[in-house]
C-alpha cells in the first residue's frame, strides 16, 4: 500500500506582521468551532437519530476557515457534501445546521436536505451540491451576476481533489477566465476519492497545474496551515475584487474520516493507520493552538473561555435540534417551487 | 412591487382576436423578449450564437446593440458548464434567457438541469432564492438532419419534477409564455419548433402574460378530443378538412404548457367526446403521450367508448433520407388515421 504521508512538518511563518492578532485569534476560534461540531456530530452518530450520511471535515477545517475569514457576508459560498465546515465558517446558523442533520422542520432545509445540501442565504452561503463538481459552474455563475451588476462581490467554491476529474471544472474554469470572474475556485485535495487514492484517478498528481493551459493564477499550498490558506485567499480575493479574475488554489490536506461516517478507515484496509496516525499530527487546529502559545498571541486561560463558550453554543444547538419537531408528512411535497 | 407581479393576468382569447397586429413568430418571441430586457434589467440572455448574424433564428438580431454585451452574450460550447453558470447567477439575483439552437444539446446539460436547477428548492426546503432560469431550446427538424440535431425531448423533461415545461403554438402564445416563463422564480424548459416558425398570428403589443398550466381549445367538437402538441398541433388542424369530409368532429386541445398539465380542460373534453387522441411530436413510448393517455385513464375511463390512440415519433432515431423521415415523422395523414381507429372505422 502506497503511504500518503506529508514530506514537510506543519510549520508557520513567525512573521506575522500582516496579520492582525485579532484575525489570528479569529482564524483559531472558526477552526476550533468547526472542530467541535464535528467532534460532537462525530461522538453521537451512533445513536441512529442524525438519519443522514455525514461527511465529516475533521482534518480540514484550516481551509474553511482560511478562505471564508476574507470574505464579506454578502459574498458568495457554494459548498459540496463535506461542507459542514465552510458553513460555519461563511457564518451559518449552527442551531439550523444540527437540526438539519436530525432531519428536523428547524432544520436550514427544513429537513429536506440533509448533511449534504446546507444553505444560509443570509450569511450568503447560497447552497450545496452533493454532485461531485456540481456547485463549480454554479459559484462561476453568481460570480457573472456580480461581474454583470459590477456589485463587487467575490464567489467561492469549494470542492475536493475528483471534481478535478469531472468534465465541468475546465467548462468553469474556462469561462471564468473568459469573462475574467470574480470566483475562487477552491479544491481541498485530501486525497482520497470515497476509497479511491488520486493516483489511481489522475494521470498527474500536480492539480494545481491542471489548467495553467487557461492561464488562469494556480497555487499549491499546505491547507492544514490556517496563515498559508488565509494569505492565499486574501490575495485571491483581493484580486477578484479588483476585477482581474479567478485563481485555482490546491489546498493539500487530509479527512481523518472515512468518506462519510465515523470510521478513520484505516481498518478496512484502504489507507493505513500509519498514514492516518501521520496526518492527525497534522491537525490544522491543534497544531495552531501550540503556535499561539509559543508565540504568546493567545494564553491558556483565553483558550479555556473560548472553549467553554463554544462548548455551550453546541450544546444549545444539540438540544435545540432534538426538541425540534420533525417535519410534518402532509407537507411532504411543499416547496417543490419557490 | 415586482414588474412580473404586475403583469396582465388575463388571458385574450386568442380564437376571437384575429383582428389586431400579426406578427411572424420569430418577431413575436423576440418582441417578448425585448419587452421583459427593458422591464427588468435582471433579464440577460446567453447562448452559442446568440449575437451571430442569424440572431437564433431571428429572435435575438440586433438585441446585443441594444442593452450591451453584458446582457446579450456568445457562449462556448460548454453546455454543462453554462447551464450551471446559469443557475448560480439565477441564484444570485439575476434572470438568466439560455437559449439552444437544438433541444440535442440540452443532453450534455442533464445534470445542471435535474440534479441542480430543478432540485434547488425542494431540496433545500424552500429556503433558496430560487432559480429564475429560462431554458429555450428549439427542435431542428429540417431536411435530413437526421438523428442528432431534431430530437423532441420533452418526454424526458416532462418526468422530472421541479421544472416547468412549455410548448408554445402560435406566436401569440409564443409571446405571452416567454413573458411568464421570464417572471417565474422557477426554472422553465421552452421547446420551440422550428417548423412552427412558418406561423404568424395575431399578438398584441406590450406586455401579457399566459399563465402556465392552461390549455386552449383550438377548435370545438362532440366526436373525439385530440390533444396535440407543439407542431402537431398544425398537422392536427390540417387534418380537419379530411376528417369533416369523413363526418368525424373532432376537438382539438393545445395543452400550450405540459408542466403544469392542463388536465381539468382535457378531462372535461373526454368526458363529453368519449374519445382520445393524443399527437405529440416525440417517440410514442414513455413520453407525453403515454402520460396524457395514462391521465385519461386513471380518471375517465368509463367515459371512454373505445381505446385510446397515440400519434408520436417512431421509436427509432431519426433517419436523414427524405424517404425515411416521412415514415418517421408524425403528420396530418397519422391523425386521419388514429381518429378512424377511435372511431371503430378502421
Amino acid at each position: 500500500m502506497k503511504l500518503n504521508i506529508p514530506a514537510s512538518p506543519l510549520v508557520y511563518d513567525t512573521e506575522l506582521k500582516d496579520i492582525p492578532r485579532k484575525t489570528l485569534r479569529d482564524l483559531y476560534r472558526v477552526m476550533l468551532r468547526i472542530q467541535k461540531v464535528e467532534l460532537k456530530v462525530d461522538e453521537l452518530y451512533h445513536e441512529d437519530e442524525m438519519k443522514t450520511p455525514v461527511h465529516l471535515c475533521l482534518g480540514q477545517e484550516a481551509i474553511a476557515a482560511g478562505v471564508c475569514s476574507n470574505l464579506n457576508t454578502e459574498d458568495y459560498v457554494f459548498t459540496n457534501h463535506r461542507g459542514h465546515g465552510h458553513y460555519i465558517a461563511k457564518g451559518g446558523d449552527i442551531k439550523k445546521m444540527v437540526a438539519e442533520l436530525y432531519n428536523r422542520e428547524t432544520g436550514c432545509s427544513r429537513g429536506r436536505g440533509g448533511s449534504m445540501h446546507l444553505i444560509d442565504v443570509a450569511a450568503g452561503l447560497l447552497g450545496s451540491s452533493s454532485i461531485v463538481a456540481g456547485n463549480i459552474p454554479i459559484a462561476t455563475g453568481a460570480a457573472l451576476a456580480s461581474a454583470i451588476r459590477k456589485d463587487k462581490r467575490v464567489a467561492v467554491t469549494f470542492f475536493g481533489d475528483a471534481a478535478v476529474e469531472e468534465g465541468v471544472i475546465y467548462e468553469s474554469v474556462n469561462f471564468a477566465m473568459l469573462k475574467k470572474l470574480p470566483v475562487i475556485f477552491v479544491c481541498e485535495n485530501n486525497l482520497y476519492s470515497v476509497f479511491s487514492g488520486l493516483s489511481k484517478r489522475q494521470a498527474h498528481g500536480d492539480i494545481y497545474r491542471r489548467f495553467t493551459g487557461l492561464d488562469i493564477p494556480g497555487i499549491r499550498i499546505d491547507g492544514n496551515n490556517v496563515v498559508d490558506v488565509y494569505r492565499t485567499a486574501k490575495e485571491a480575493v483581493a484580486r477578484a475584487r479588483k476585477g482581474e479574475g479567478p485563481t485555482f488554489l490546491e489546498c493539500q490536506t487530509y479527512r481523518l474520516r472515512d468518506h462519510h461516517g465515523t470510521a478513520s478507515g484505516a481498518d478496512v484496509g484502504y489507507r493505513s493507520q500509519e498514514e492516518v496516525d501521520a496526518w492527525a499530527s497534522r491537525c490544522p487546529v491543534k497544531n495552531f493552538e501550540r503556535f499561539l502559545l509559543k508565540q504568546k498571541l493567545i494564553t491558556p486561560n483565553n483558550i479555556k473561555e473560548l472553549s467553554g463558550a463554544i462548548d455551550a453554543e453546541i450544546k444549545v444547538a444539540f438540544q435545540f435540534a432534538q426538541a425540534s419537531p420533525l417535519p410534518k408528512e402532509g407537507e411532504v411535497a411543499n416547496y417543490l417551487f419557490k | 412591487m415586482d414588474w412580473s407581479k404586475t403583469l396582465v393576468k388575463e388571458e385574450i382569447n386568442f380564437e376571437g382576436n384575429q383582428e389586431g397586429r400579426k406578427l411572424s413568430y420569430a418577431a413575436a418571441i423576440k418582441e417578448g423578449l425585448e419587452l421583459a430586457m427593458t422591464n427588468d434589467e435582471r433579464v440577460f440572455v446567453m447562448g452559442q450564437g446568440v449575437d451571430d448574424p442569424v440572431g437564433m433564428f431571428g429572435v435575438t438580431n440586433g438585441l446585443q446593440e441594444k442593452y450591451g454585451e453584458d446582457r446579450v452574450f456568445d457562449t462556448p460550447l460548454s453546455e454543462n458548464g453554462l447551464t450551471g453558470v446559469a443557475v448560480g447567477a439565477a441564484l444570485a439575483g439575476m434572470r438568466p434567457f439560455y437559449m439552444h439552437n437544438r433541444p440535442d444539446f440540452l443532453l450534455l446539460t442533464m445534470d445542471q438541469i435535474v440534479n441542480h436547477a430543478a432540485k434547488w428548492n425542494y431540496m433545500f426546503g424552500g429556503c433558496s432564492t430560487g432559480v429564475p432560469l429560462v431554458i429555450w431550446a428549439c427542435v431542428g427538424r429540417g431536411w435530413g438532419g437526421a438523428a442528432q440535431h431534431t430530437q423532441t425531448l420533452q418526454g424526458l423533461f416532462m418526468h422530472i419534477p421541479g421544472l416547468r415545461l412549455v410548448m408554445p403554438t402560435t406566436p401569440y402564445d409564443a409571446k405571452g409564455l416567454l413573458i411568464t416563463a421570464i417572471a417565474e422564480q422557477n426554472p422553465v424548459i421552452i421547446m420551440e419548433h422550428r417548423w412552427l416558425f412558418k406561423q404568424s398570428g395575431h399578438v398584441p403589443e406590450g406586455l401579457y402574460s399566459i399563465p402556465f398550466g392552461r390549455g386552449v381549445v383550438r377548435r370545438q367538437g362532440k366526436d373525439i378530443t385530440i390533444v396535440a402538441i407543439s407542431h402537431m398541433v398544425v398537422e392536427t388542424m390540417a387534418a380537419v378538412p379530411e376528417l369533416e369530409k369523413q363526418g368525424i368532429d373532432v376537438e382539438i386541445i393545445d395543452p400550450r404548457t405540459l408542466k403544469p398539465l392542463d388536465e381539468a380542460l382535457i378531462l372535461e373534453s373526454v368526458k363529453k367526446t368519449g374519445r382520445l387522441v393524443v399527437a405529440d411530436t416525440g417517440w410514442k413510448t414513455g413520453g407525453v403521450g403515454a402520460e396524457i393517455a395514462a391521465l385519461v385513464a386513471e380518471k375517465a375511463l368509463k367515459f371512454l367508448k373505445s381505446p385510446v390512440q397515440r400519434i408520436g415519433s417512431l421509436d427509432i432515431p431519426t433517419p436523414s433520407s427524405s424517404v425515411l423521415e416521412t415514415k418517421f415523422y408524425p403528420g396530418k395523414a397519422n391523425v386521419v388515421t388514429a381518429c378512424l381507429e377511435a372511431m371503430g372505422r378502421v
